[in-house]
């Protein structure tokens, strides 16, 4: 029963995609080689920051738009804004099973 | 103390010897790769034995060692304590391909007076153009750093899947490299013993880690008609072997912080391990080679016990 209320809460958190903070900005963590938000939705104009807390350097990789950053050491960050609409996948280019997604309307 | 105890014992202190991060003596006699723990009455071998270090990641400083430098140190002291010919880093020299951890392996690698053979890590080419690795470690190499070397009748082979990780970070070593392994091999006799080095595991440890190399069944069937066959590996910071055909692959321990094991830990990060027991998960590896005339045949030992 327990089990159930925590996959049903599980399932909510993964179908509602986080939204971006009123001032322009927007955060994704990452944390156990997973970036979260997964899936960000954000307004055009909105610069992006990927914070790492992994004790493993990770980069993101958003081919879509030729971005490839640098390594992103421990408790380091790399932000990225989005100018045009649409959906951006990206992957940490060091562990490619990684993957995220930013939606930009 | 009962003879029960005493077993227990005796193998609760040989399962520490071989995790006290000792050097492990590699035989490799006619074919037959055989690992023994330094020290160890077996160990006692003759003729040309070469070391293996790996995954040093020299600028890690998280609470789960912050001291790599030293425990590099460590795993190197223990090596040159057995005059090996030459020595093999079989990549994440450093952790950030940063000039200056570069600059502390070339010191403490030189030290030891070793000819060092390595091959890159996906650390040690975190920049675009690879340049810190390639200036220290790619003379005479070919592509991204991949070459090959005889030794007392043995061909060894250092090869780069780190460049462009594939799928779920799944090592690759593309089309160049493999067309240039494919004809590197071609000369040689069926009885040649080969050594194959790499960073990440040449054959699928765990997929969803991305612990394999996608292409790397493509390399191993160029080295099919070998007799004997010996992969070395690192990146999983943990000791795996594996026995297929004529082909044994060996993966070596970090000799800055453990991993977790594929299917238990919750990620491929650093593994905390309790205070005092770091140096129980590190470790260097060894290999010798005794020329002998007995039939080709692969004998994997396990390190434990």
């Amino acid at each position: 029963m327990r089990g159930l209320t925590y996959s049903t809460l599980l399932m909510a958190c993964l179908l509602i995609p986080a939204v971006a903070r009123p001032d322009g900005t927007a955060k994704i963590k990452i944390d156990n080689f997973t970036f979260s938000p997964t899936k960000l939705s954000i307004a055009k104009g909105t610069e992006v920051t990927w914070a790492n807390e992994d004790d493993i350097p990770h980069t993101i990789v958003l081919t879509a738009n030729n971005v490839r950053s640098k390594a992103i050491d421990t408790d380091k960050t790399f932000s990225y804004r989005f100018d045009k609409a649409g959906t951006f996948s990206y992957i940490c280019g060091l562990h490619p099973q990684m993957h995220g997604q930013v939606v930009v309307k | 103390m009962t003879i029960e105890d005493h077993n227990q014992d005796r193998r609760g202190f040989l399962k520490c010897m071989t995790w006290a991060g000792s050097a492990i003596v590699w035989t490799i006699a006619g074919g037959i790769p055989r690992s023994h723990i330094v020290g160890h009455a077996e160990a006692a071998v003759t003729g040309f034995t070469f070391a293996q270090v790996s995954d040093s990641h020299l600028g890690f400083d998280k609470p789960v060692n912050t001291n790599v430098t030293g425990t590099f140190q460590e795993a190197l002291d223990h090596a040159v304590s057995e005059k090996p010919a030459f020595l093999i880093h079989t990549g994440d020299i450093t952790h950030l391909s940063k000039p200056a951890e570069f600059d502390a392996a070339a010191q403490m690698l030189g030290a030891t007076k070793l000819r060092v053979h390595t091959v890159p890590g996906e650390h040690d080419v975190l920049e675009e153009d690879r340049k810190s690795y390639l200036n220290r470690y790619g003379k005479g190499t070919r592509g991204d750093g991949w070459y090959s070397f005889n030794e007392h009748g043995v061909h060894f082979i250092g090869l780069v899947n780190v460049v462009n990780l594939k799928g779920n970070g799944l090592g690759d070593l593309g089309h160049a490299q493999l067309e240039w392994l494919e004809k590197d091999v071609k000369a040689l006799s069926a009885s040649t013993p080969i050594v194959v080095f790499a960073h990440v595991p040449l054959w699928v440890v765990y997929q969803d880690w991305g612990w394999g190399t996608v292409d790397g069944g493509q390399a191993l069937s160029y080295l099919k008609r070998f007799g004997s066959v010996t992969v070395l590996n690192g990146h999983i910071h943990q000791v795996m072997q594996k026995v297929e055909g004529h082909v044994a692959f060996h993966t070596a321990r970090s000799t800055a912080f453990p991993q977790g094991v594929p299917g238990v830990a919750k990620g491929p990060g650093p593994m905390p391990v309790p205070a005092g027991e770091l140096k129980n998960y590190l470790g260097t590896a060894r290999i010798s080679l005794v020329s002998a005339t007995s039939p080709l045949a692969i004998v994997d030992t396990p390190l434990a016990g």
